[in-house]
Order: structure tokens, then sequence, then C-alpha cells
């Protein structure tokens, strides 16, 4: 991937790069190069889909406590929170990475959504009595108990709804003014699930005290005794399992959506955006819908984020929905690459360990090892100090990403405009350039 | 160069003006503040002409251009575009009737290849949407091919070769500018309206970029508004030309009226030039 980048940047028509990937080292990398591009494309991924999908099997087998550094692994309670925040990283991402629109108001979305999974499956509601689907709930329960898999489907929509309403007065804004503004949608949607206990007598959100609790997901009974499926997850002896693999399940979903986007007629209009808003406009894409749908899409993914992560932890409280994780999201994305969708997914998934354990655990391996008695640290309580320092490193060092979004040669079949054949196709270019100045003088 | 393009121009202009005009554009007034960039300027582009708009700096060709394309909303005055009205429309709503444009200063999308910018210019033309680009339809994959095609002709059209896949950014000058107007072509537009397209390019590169114009007239039904300062380019390719100062037209008439009008003469050497 990097190769292939740096060919696109640093040299005219592949040629220079041509020439010094023939000159070392590549023996791996040439035998590599052979297989068929399917394999070549996919099987990297396909490989690390492997090793995290059967992560909770292999976790009991890793060493923990005293592992160098990170101390321990992550619990598979954890990784479903890492998991879920990667998933809203990449979310953002099209908003901050495609669409070129600073969003700082992002932890609304993962609100909206907590908060319908709260309405639609949970006792909030008590004065009726609905049921569609529910796992786990007795059925004389009172409130509004629809299938988590559904409220996730409905929360999703009723956040992307909420991304267009809060898109289409804010979205005529450009830069910072868009951020200030988004960054206003983001304290007001905390604020008002915190007040909303009262509407004119009626409990909405039950204030600070939250929804909770909000019913599993699962798959009912009937299921389960014909396919094995588990019936609920919070009945379930290995609860954090299951939720991990239907976060891991929901977290690929989001990438092969986003993947498809970018590479459609919207993802290049959301491109085109943020590359020149003006141009991008005199070239027939209409800018307010372009960009709404941007901010929809984000939404989207933030609200099944957040009904999902409410359904985890069987409640969602205003508590939750602060500024920070705005911030912490953005954060994942910038340190990335904007608009890499694999650099979000791996700075989402770094960012996110460290948010949950890492930094404790790091804290903790530190004090065993390093700092002497008596001179101990308590890491996890400078996390924002850290994260700080950590995005300066990158500004500096790296402010393109992580993993840079590699925006170049989308390998369409009839091209072959590159691969072995582009030293051949430089000279007949420069054949051809002399043609053109070849022609008389006016 | 000043003979043979000349010749063919002359053929053509009945037959051309009898298809009525493209654009007409009514005692449009644009006010920035205190400022009258255009004064009540009425103007017309018949259909498959190639019309010029020349001028000192400051003259407001650029606005002209920025009004007809929906960028600035005009103060005052209409605009008709192939029989429908586009006055203060957003710029996608006229780009989509067929209006395409370059831009003074180049502006490409940098990070995006040769092909992404063409494929983005066809972005009206296109109608993919958004669940079936995820589930990957075969309309919208056939479109999606189909669409890429079209952008790697439109690229050999505009002299491009073996370029599809490199950044924008990356591109030599001329190249860039070769592909700003394959980019507007993409739009399928009727009116191609190009802001200074031989700025900052070297006397061959011009001779070259106005045989492509030759060229596009020929083989494809569009009509082009050029805004040039290069005055070899406007008295060669023009059918007709207008001149614009302090916002007001002062002229308007063939190449070699144009050449011999005294108000353009003194416009552009000051009062007292003729005498």
């Amino acid at each position: 991937m990097p190769r292939r980048r740096d060919r696109a940047r640093s040299s005219l028509r592949g040629y220079r790069a041509d020439a010094s990937r023939r000159s070392g080292l590549h023996v791996v990398g040439d035998g590599w190069r052979t297989l068929p591009r399917p394999v070549r494309q996919f099987s990297p991924a396909i490989a690390l889909l492997v090793l995290a999908a059967t992560y909770p099997l292999y976790l009991s087998s890793l060493p923990s406590g005293n592992v160098p550094i990170i101390h321990s692994f992550p619990s598979v309670r954890s990784a479903v929170t890492i998991l879920v925040f990667t998933t809203m990283a990449v979310g953002l991402n099209v908003v901050v990475g495609y669409c070129g629109l600073l969003d700082l108001g992002y932890v609304a979305f993962y609100a909206i959504g907590a908060y319908t999974a709260g309405w639609l499956a949970s006792g909030q509601f008590q004065q009726v009595r609905f049921h569609f689907g529910s796992v786990g709930v007795t059925h004389t329960a009172n409130g509004i108990h629809i299938s988590i898999w559904l409220v996730l489907v409905l929360a999703a929509l009723l956040t992307a709804l909420g991304g267009i309403l809060i898109g289409l007065p804010t979205l005529r804004l450009r830069g910072d003014y868009l951020a200030i503004v988004t960054l206003g949608f983001g304290e007001i949607i905390p604020q008002f699930v915190r007040n909303a206990d009262s509407l004119h007598g009626f409990d909405l959100t039950n204030g600070t005290f939250g929804i909770s609790p909000i019913d599993s997901p699962g798959f009912g009974n009937s299921l389960k005794t014909s396919l094995g499926l588990p019936s609920a997850y919070s009945q379930d002896f290995d609860a954090d399992r299951l939720f991990f693999w239907t976060a891991l399940g929901i977290l690929i979903l989001t990438i092969v959506c986003c993947i498809r986007l970018r590479d459609s007629r919207l993802g290049r209009a959301w491109i085109a955006i943020r590359e020149d808003e003006t141009a991008a406009g005199a070239m027939g894409i209409p800018l307010m819908r372009t960009k709404t749908w941007a901010y929809a899409i984000g939404a989207f993914f933030g609200g099944i984020s957040g009904a999902y992560i409410a359904s985890f932890n069987a409640g969602a409280f205003p508590s939750q929905f602060n500024f920070n994780i705005s911030v912490f999201l953005l954060c994942m994305v910038i340190l990335g690459g904007m608009g890499s969708i694999w650099g979000v997914v791996v700075a989402g998934v770094i960012l996110s360990w460290l948010n949950v354990e890492g930094l404790a655990n790091i804290g903790t391996w530190l004090n065993d090892n390093i700092f002497p008695a008596g001179h101990q640290i308590e890491v996890a309580k400078y996390q924002f100090g850290i994260y700080g320092v950590i995005i300066v490193l990158m500004m500096m060092f790296r402010p393109q990403g992580l993993i840079p979004e590699a925006r170049r040669k989308r390998e369409i079949e009839e091209s072959g405009g590159h691969g072995p054949l582009d030293s051949s196709l430089y000279e007949m270019r420069s054949a051809d350039e002399r043609g053109g100045t070849g022609v008389p003088h006016g | 160069m000043s003979g043979q393009p000349q010749e063919q121009r002359q053929a053509a202009p009945q037959q051309r003006s009898s298809d009525g005009d493209l654009l007409v554009a009514q005692e449009v007034r644009k006010e920035f503040g205190g400022l009258i960039a255009i004064n009540d300027l009425t103007f017309t582009i018949p259909s498959r002409s190639i019309v010029s708009l020349i001028g000192p700096n400051g003259a407001g060709k650029t606005t002209f251009f920025n009004t007809l394309t929906g960028l600035y909303k005009v103060t005052d005055g209409q605009i008709v575009f192939d029989g429908s009205d586009v006055t203060n429309k957003p710029p996608h709503a006229i780009t989509k009737l067929g209006v395409g444009r370059t831009f003074q200063n180049i502006r490409l999308f940098p990070q995006m290849t040769a092909l992404e910018n063409v494929l983005v210019g066809m972005h009206s033309r296109l109608k993919g949407g958004i669940v079936g680009s995820i589930i990957g339809t075969p309309r919208v994959r056939r479109e999606e091919r189909d669409a890429v095609q079209q952008a790697r002709e439109l690229l050999r059209f505009a002299g491009l070769r073996n370029v599809d896949n490199e950044l924008a950014e990356a591109l030599a000058y001329g190249d860039q500018r070769r592909l700003e107007v394959a980019r507007a072509l993409a739009t399928d537009p009727k009116l191609l309206l190009l802001d200074e397209p031989t700025a900052g390019m070297n006397p061959q590169e011009t001779v070259t970029f106005m045989e492509f114009v030759s060229k596009l007239r020929e083989e494809r039904p569009v009509a082009i508004l050029l805004i040039e300062h290069d005055m070899k380019v406007v008295m060669g390719v023009s059918d007709r030309v207008t001149v614009l100062d302090y916002g007001e037209k002062i002229a308007e008439g063939s190449p070699l009226e144009i050449q011999k009008d005294e108000r353009v003469i003194e416009a552009y050497l000051g009062q007292g030039a003729t005498q």
C-alpha cells in the first residue's frame, strides 16, 4: 500500500519507483506480487478479520498480567467498547475525512442512537405495553420492547434524520463556523436529555438517572432450540463474546458501506467538496444535498453505535455523552489519517483501547517494573495530557496520519495504466509530447 | 496561425446564427456594496458560436462569468439559458442545464486523479444512489463502467494521455489546464465558459490550445464564451468579440471591427491614443 502511494506522489508516471522497486530486498515482495490480485487485495484483510473474530477464543491462552508495556490484553468486554468506538470513528470519517466538514458534535448522534434504544427497548414508557420480537423480557412487562435488531436499524435511521435536521441549518456554514455550530449541537442534545424528564409532566429521558435497563439483543427461544442461536445475550453465560462478535459484525458492515460509498458517485462528490467546494458546485454537485448526505451517513453509523452500546451497557445515561467523546473520535480520525478507513480503524482501536483500559494497564506495568516504590504514577489520570502529546507529535512528524488515505489509482480493469507497463507508457508519452510541440508556430 | 482558421470560421456564421441564441442576458447588474461591477449588461451568445469577452483588468469579465454560472447573485436583470430562466439559480442547477466552466486560477480537485476529476464532472448525468452503490446493483456498476469509459475518452479528446491515474496536483501546468477543460466537458455542456484558458501558457502551448478549441467546435455541438487577454487567441478563434470596461459593454462586433473601434483603443491605451 505505502509503496503504491509513494509512486503516485513522488514520481511522474510511476517511472522512478518502478526502477527502485527492482533494486533490492524484495524477494518476498516479488513472490507476493505474483499472486492473483484478489488474493493480494483481500488476504491481509481476511487474516486480520480471522485474528479479530477469534480473539475471545484465544484470549485466555494469551499471557495475562505483566505483559511488557501493555500489562495485559484487553478483556472481551473492553473489546466490545473498542469496536463500537471504532465504528463511530469510521462513521465520523465520512463527515470529516471524506467531505471535509469539521464536526465537533458527533456525540449528539451517539446520544440520539442510545436514547432511541432506550425509548424503543426498555420500560421507560410505563404507560404503554408494546412488544415486538423482544427477547429476554417477560410478556407482561410495561414499556416499548422492540427487538434490538430492529431497534438498531430504527435508531440508525432516526439518527440519520437527526443528522439531516441538524445539517440543514448548519451546513450552509463553512469551516470554523460549522465547527462551532456543531459543537453547540453536541452540547444541546446531552443537555436536553439531562433535562427532559418533565416535558409538561411527560418523562421522556428520565433525566440524570438515564434509561435503564435496556433490553439485550438475542434470537429468541424458537431459534435457540432450532438453530442453537443464543436466546438473549444478557442471559447467556458468554454474553461478552456474543456482544463482541455482533460489534465486530457492525464494524465490518460499516467499513464495507463506507468503502463502497467512497468509491461511488456520492463518495467522489464528497471528496470533490472537500478538495474545492466552489469548483464542486460548478461541476454540477448540489452542495447542500451532498453535504447533508455525508452528515446523514455519519449520523447513521453514530446512531447504530449508540443504540448498540446502550443495549450492551443495558442503559443510556446523560453522563456518557460529553464533549470529550466528540474530540476523542475526532482524534481517531486525525491520528489515523483523514479519509483513510484503515487508518481510522487502527487509530480507533488504539485510542479507544488506551481509553478503556490501556492507559491504566500501562501505568500498572510502569509502576511494577520501572518506577521505584514510593514514586508511582497513576498514568490514567494524565490521559488528556497524553492524548494531547500524541496529537501534537503526530502533527509534527506525521500530519497525514498513521495510514494516509491512498487517493489514487483505482484499479479498474480496462485501465492497464500502471504496473509493469509504466515505463513503456512513459516513453510513449514522451514521444507524444514531442509530437505536440512539433506544431508550427503561428 | 492567422490565415487558415480564419477562413474556416467565415464560412459558418450565417448557418450558426439561425439556430437562435443559446444564452440571453438582459440588463444584468451586479453591485458589490457601492461598486458597480456590471452595469446593465445585455449580452447574447448564439448557438455553436465562439464569443470572446475582453477588457482591461477589473472590467468585470470574471464577475460576469460568475453571475452566469450562479456563483454570484445578480443585483438586477435576467439571464435566460436555452429557454429557461437561470437567474440566481444555484451553480449545480445551471451546470445541469448545460453550462460548463473552467476557472481563471486552476481549480481542480488536487488530491483526486485526473480520471476522478472528470468523473466528478459527470456527476449530474449519473444516477447511482446510496443504496445502489453500497449493494453494487448491476445498473450502478454498468453506469459506473460506462462513465469511466467516457471519462477516459474525454481525457484522450483533451489530449491527456496516460495520466488517468495521476493526481491532478502532480500534472504539468498545461495538462492541468487541459484537464480542467475535460472536466468541464464532462458536464456535457451546451455552453462552455473558459476563463483565461491560456494564462501562463507559452506560445506553443497557446497554439496547441487554440487548435484544441477549433477541434472542439467542430466535433461537439457546443458554444464557447472565452475570456482572454491574448489578442492573438481572441482574434484568431472568435466569431464575435464583446469588450467590457468598468462593467459596461463598450463595443461588440467581429474581431476586425473591434480592432478598429475607437472606444476599445481608448479603453486599452487611454484617451487620445486614436488621434
